[in-house]
């Protein structure tokens, strides 16, 4: 057993030049702001590529440079960027680098100069995508899922040329990056957390993303190996996963290859993605709510279980997302039963959140409106899930516009949500501003209202048949005209919303030269992160001495206690004869 | 109070939107209405569930809305409670799972007198192959498919002789009878879809995958690849004809055997470069977006076109002929005709095939 | 409304005359103002007491977690390796005998840096220098040995694409190369620590164990390929 914390005694990195503090940076705080930067950077480009695409959708052939191989490039690019790129870098890197030392009472990761060279090479994975759409053919549009032999063969776009390769070479930077960060988070939780914090006394923020690093750093290897395979498919002509084929009239030299198998591969990775994404923002959630109503989030312990049997459970689900591949189709009774399963933990938590607000004290805060829309859009998200799930349901509703609906609600919109929320609730920490409430409000409202306007009709379409990955959809006789207005209705909500995100933009960077002045703890939140010194906080976070913790996350308005809620730093005080008075005299001042 | 308001008008919107939109499953035209029950079994349980938890949330948001001297309760926890709630959710979840496995268990049954029919994929059109007389598709492989063997057939083996080929147009199929398909694909991953049937499942090159339904009703039903295949695939499309045993016989005696279409081959007359050129036109995907009687597809038709006078992208114009036909094939980003996608992606055929298919292109304009 | 300034924390007071709610919950608040342990079921740990996790210094638990991630890579890469191994068309390579002296040379190099380790244990800088030497020179045969042999199979015309029995032994040798050779840069900076008379003790341990993890690796999928 450690005698004390371990960074109560380790020399923290001193950087004493511009570059050193603020560019090569190995301080979490602005390794965080440089995830979160790039991130929504690459986000804004993924956005407006889904304006292109909701632009030939809603108004066919409106804009000419748009053809269908340009369309499935744009599709292909912008799944892409948010699942990885945005969200998976934003809530890991970006969030998870910002909250874990601070909500674990620790100084920094406890590899700093690995945690910098993880933002680099992120950085570069991502520089390596970007320049996918300046090689000749343009980029990759094989689909997200890049399923072999169409991604390395003629008739997909960046097929021939670089694109692929670029894509794939950029992923294995990527998981090499998010290898070094996940280093950090699982080893910072387990090894540095300051006197008193126990693993049960430690916000559900953190379990979030401490689970979902674990998931990764479980999950990314089969994705690794899935893209070195087809690299070298692609580029020396092995078949792994290439059969026989006979390709626009030629005899290609592959053969024996599984495609099967890289599907395998991929969800394997794949699915455990999907709750990467998801699990942060449901510990983002849990303490928002709980904060802002004033509430001890209900049922502490068998959230941190749901989080951990979601983690689990998700490892065995991958193949529903292929009952119809050509796999072997009695596979599909279990990942049926797995898969249904799995909503069993996620259900509680949804129970959870709602019966945190039951008997709280809700302030209709912009970062509890935005819960509020996470947990509605999430539901909506989660049970449409049971649909595609369930094997046989998913014969009619695969590949249709209802899978584009329900993956769009539970991970673009809930998830986007979580991290707007998030934002709005720690911006005032890292800035010491806070950030517009009317700009925030309207925000907010453009948002949730739009976006539930472009995805709940959706799924109707799916009812219908509507095939996804669609560049247009004319002269079918089983899809009626109304779909197509229904698109165009879509297409402008879209575009607006799009519109909107400025608004945001706008109100970060106003709000950090002129946003009203914020003190140390504006929400008057329990969690460690609020108790620094300095707002925002200074390398090293917490001055000579690390913080103390003497209770859980959640003592908010505890009976019998002057104000609601009782930091995890505050001591317990017993009454004595010597203190009764000391009080008395404290109450009358 | 006004959010609880919002959050009850949603509910409200969601459900109207749910009862009054346009938009449902298309009319079932096979056996397989039980997905359609599956469905909307799950549909009543999802929508009940997020009615009660949205509303059980507004209702909290509006009676719990902070107030002055507004104080929340302390509950860590409520064991009872959780019990109660995982326990009924569990029954949901099995109500769901239940009819869902149960069909499921019928799908990978398949009758033992259903009728084969091989469905081929390639991007970016379908093709279809019946076992004729003898029951029994004949053996393929891909390492055989040719512009003469587009089936890949193994020519010598007896039980491909009988096998009816239909390498292009729609597939019929007799009223009433289980029907199993088998999916191949010569290229890349498709899908057979077909709405109506509600039926889905991937070809994938490299092996042969399945599916089975009974046609129900008469009538023509769409099939739209449901695999994204490359920059086609929005436009591989098919039809399944469902028509009476005594029709569809008919129409199954018309189309050609294996064995009739090599012997066609060795006794046809006329231009043996328009013949193979006809064929290379079919084998390698052409006739999917060029049609040969004038109808509009995703390019421009052949009939007539040979020595016409066309408009490009650009706005100049050029005349059809040898020259510009042989472009349209090796790199046909090159000069595409004003008002369509420049979606056809380079063939590279030997001079020997490009000569056959000018010799056809001029006989669907009179001027072989 | 949405900004609740901080009027800086009030004393705390003991329940005096507050109106207690019967049930759990009421005796969970008052615990949690007598002991701030309300709400929650700590994993050991008194108050204020220190939590250090695992008992071991950061860079193990850090190399611990990397192994487990570099275990799951390779356990992949098996099970594809077995899946693949299936079909029909898999042509099995003929081992060249260099293989087997490549991993007589890799195993020296493990009982090099085992030599390292336990002479720094001991205090004895010398056995350190030849133990670390000794593990370096040899890591570095074995990857010149195995490119010498991917050489020595081109030659026989087994190139990487012909079949899947190649590919696979191409992938697996040049991941577990890439392994190793990120090993070998630990290695340089543990050496140069000795140099300049820095304490290794640690950094020598870490090194013996990666080392001797990616030996077992190497056992596991040499004996599957020959066994295939």
């Amino acid at each position: 057993m450690a005698d004390a914390p371990y960074q109560e005694n380790i020399h923290l990195h001193d950087p004493q030049s511009y570059w050193t503090k603020y560019v090569f940076s190995q301080d979490h705080k602005v390794i965080a702001i440089q995830y979160t930067i790039t991130a929504i950077s690459v986000g804004l480009v993924a956005l407006v590529l889904s304006g292109l695409m909701r632009l030939q959708l809603g108004f066919p052939g409106i804009l000419d440079f748009i053809d269908p191989g340009s369309y499935y490039q744009y599709v292909t690019m912008h799944g892409m960027i948010m699942i990885v790129y945005l969200l998976t870098a934003l809530l890991l890197g970006g969030f998870g680098n910002y909250l874990i030392p601070l909500m674990v009472g620790a100084r920094d990761m406890v590899f700093p100069f690995v945690n910098m060279l993880s933002y680099w090479v992120y950085l570069i994975s991502v520089l390596v995508l970007m320049a996918s759409f300046f090689v000749p053919g343009g980029p990759t549009g094989a689909g997200w899922t890049l399923y072999p032999p169409q991604a390395i063969l003629p008739g997909t776009p960046g097929a021939e040329g670089g694109g692929i390769v670029l894509m794939l070479v950029s992923l294995v930077i990527f998981i090499i990056a998010f290898t070094m960060g996940g280093l950090n988070y699982v080893t910072t939780v387990l090894q540095a957390r300051t006197w008193g914090m126990t693993m049960m006394r430690m916000p559900l923020t953190v379990w979030g993303i401490f689970t979902a690093t674990i998931m990764a750093l479980l999950a990314f290897p089969a994705l690794f190996v899935g893209c070195v395979m087809l690299l070298l498919d692609r580029v020396v002509g092995s078949s792994f996963f290439m059969p026989a084929v006979s390709s626009m009239g030629q005899q290609l030299d592959h053969d024996g290859g599984s495609p099967v198998l890289f599907q395998h591969l991929f969800w394997f990775f794949g699915h455990p993605e999907v709750y990467i994404v998801a699990l942060p923002a449901f510990g983002i959630i849990s303490d928002l709510i709980s904060t802002h109503a004033r509430k001890n989030i209900f049922g502490y312990r068998v959230m941190v279980w749901a989080i951990v049997a979601i983690a689990v459970i998700s490892f065995i689900v991958w193949a529903h997302h292929m009952y119809y591949s050509g796999m072997n189709l009695y596979l599909g009774f279990f990942f049926a039963i797995t898969t249904l399963i799995i909503a069993i933990p996620t259900a509680i938590k949804v129970y959870n959140w709602v019966l945190t607000l039951w008997r709280g004290n809700i302030h209709l805060t912009v970062p509890m409106l935005f819960c509020l829309a996470f947990i509605l859009t999430f539901v909506v998200g989660g049970l449409t899930g049971l649909f595609l799930g369930n094997v046989s349901v998913d014969v009619p509703l695969g590949d249709t516009y209802f899978v584009v609906a329900h993956f769009h609600m539970v991970m673009g919109v809930a998830p986007i949500l979580a991290i707007f929320g998030g934002i709005y609730h720690w911006f005032p920490k890292a800035s010491g501003r806070m950030l517009n409430d009317t700009l925030g409000k309207v925000h907010f409202w453009v948002t949730f209202l739009g976006t539930y306007m472009i995805y709940f009709p959706m799924h109707y379409l799916g009812f219908v048949g509507v095939p996804r990955r669609y560049y247009n959809f004319e002269n079918y006789e089983f899809i009626p005209p109304s779909a197509q207005e229904l698109q165009a209705f879509t297409t402008v909500v879209a575009l607006i919303v799009g519109v909107f995100q400025l608004l945001f933009i706008f109100n970060l960077v106003w709000s950090l030269f002129k946003g009203k002045r914020a003190d140390s703890n504006p929400w008057r939140a329990t969690t460690l992160e609020w108790q620094t010194p300095d707002t925002p906080p200074v390398h090293g976070n917490w001055g000579p001495k690390l913080p103390v913790v003497y209770r859980w996350a959640y003592d908010y308005s505890v009976p019998g206690a002057d104000q609601d809620f009782l930091p995890q730093t505050l001591a317990p005080v017993v009454a004595t004869a010597s203190n009764e008075q000391a009080r008395a005299e404290g109450d009358k001042a | 109070m006004a959010v609880a308001i919002v959050l009850v008008l949603i509910v409200v919107a969601s459900l109207l939107f749910n009862f009054l939109n346009p938009w449902w499953f298309t009319p079932l035209a096979s056996n397989w209405g039980q997905m359609d029950l599956t469905l909307i079994i799950t549909l009543w349980i999802s929508g009940i569930v997020f009615v009660a938890i949205t509303l059980f949330m507004a209702y909290a948001v509006f009676r719990y809305r902070h107030q002055k001297h507004r104080r929340a309760a302390y509950e860590p926890e409520n064991r009872k409670l959780e019990w109660w709630l995982i326990g009924l959710t569990s029954v949901g979840i099995v109500i769901m799972l239940i009819p869902g496995l149960y069909v499921w268990a019928e799908f990978v049954n398949v009758p033992k007198d259903a009728l084969s029919v091989e469905v081929v994929g390639q991007q970016w059109q379908w093709s279809f192959r019946f076992p004729g007389k003898d029951g029994v598709l004949g053996r393929t492989d891909t390492r055989l498919i040719s512009a003469e063997n587009p089936f890949g057939l193994h020519t010598g083996n007896p039980f491909g002789q009988d096998d009816v080929l239909v390498k292009s147009g729609d597939l019929h199929l007799p009223l009433g009878k289980p029907i199993k398909v088998l999916l191949r694909s010569k290229d890349v991953l498709h899908d057979f879809y077909v709405p109506n049937f509600r039926v889905k499942m991937d070809a994938v090159p490299g092996l042969v995958s399945g599916l089975w339904f009974t046609p129900t009703k008469t009538g023509t039903f769409e099939i739209a690849c449901a695999e994204y295949c490359g920059v086609g695939h929005h436009t591989m499309r098919s039809r399944v004809v469902v028509e009476e045993e005594g029709l569809f016989q008919a129409w199954l005696h018309e189309q050609p055997t294996l064995a009739q279409a090599l012997s066609e081959d060795a006794a046809e007359t006329g231009d043996p470069l328009v013949r193979q050129g006809r064929k290379l036109a079919q084998d390698q995907g052409c006739l999917a977006c060029h049609s040969v009687d004038g109808s509009p597809g995703a390019g421009p038709t052949w009939k007539g076109l040979y020595g016409k006078t066309e408009t490009l992208a650009d706005g100049s114009t050029v005349v059809v002929e040898e020259e510009y036909l042989k472009e349209s094939i090796v790199n046909p980003g090159a000069a595409v005709v004003k008002g369509y996608d420049p979606l056809m992606p380079p063939y590279q055929l030997s001079s020997e095939e490009l000569d056959a298919l000018i010799a056809y292109t001029k006989a669907l304009s009179d001027q072989g | 409304m949405s900004t609740m300034s901080d009027a800086g924390p009030k004393p705390l007071a003991v329940a005096r005359g507050a109106t207690a709610r019967p049930g759990m919950n009421t005796q969970r608040a008052m615990k949690a103002m007598q002991t701030g342990r309300g709400g929650d079921s700590g994993w050991g740990g008194n108050d204020g007491e220190p939590l250090g996790g695992l008992p071991m210094p950061m860079a193990k638990v850090g190399l611990l977690v990397f192994m487990g991630v570099v275990t799951v890579l390779f356990s992949i890469i098996v099970s594809t390796y077995v899946a693949r191994m299936g079909f029909a068309d898999w042509d099995p390579l003929p081992e060249p005998r260099l293989l087997w002296l490549n991993t007589a040379v890799l195993t020296l190099s493990s009982l090099g840096m085992q030599w390292a380790w336990v002479a720094a244990d001991r205090g004895q800088r010398g056995g350190v220098q030849i133990g670390l030497l000794a593990g370096g020179i040899c890591a570095s045969a074995f990857l010149a040995g195995q490119l010498w042999a991917w050489q020595q199979l081109s030659a026989l015309g087994y190139f990487v694409a012909r079949n899947p029995a190649n590919s696979f032994f191409y992938l697996i040798t040049a991941v577990h190369g890439l392994h190793l050779l990120g090993g070998l840069v630990a290695w340089g900076r543990t050496t140069g620590k000795l140099w300049r008379g820095v304490d290794v003790s640690l950094s020598v341990q870490l090194c013996a164990w990666y080392w001797h993890f990616l030996l077992v690796v190497w056992l596991v999928l040499f004996a599957l390929m020959l066994s295939t």
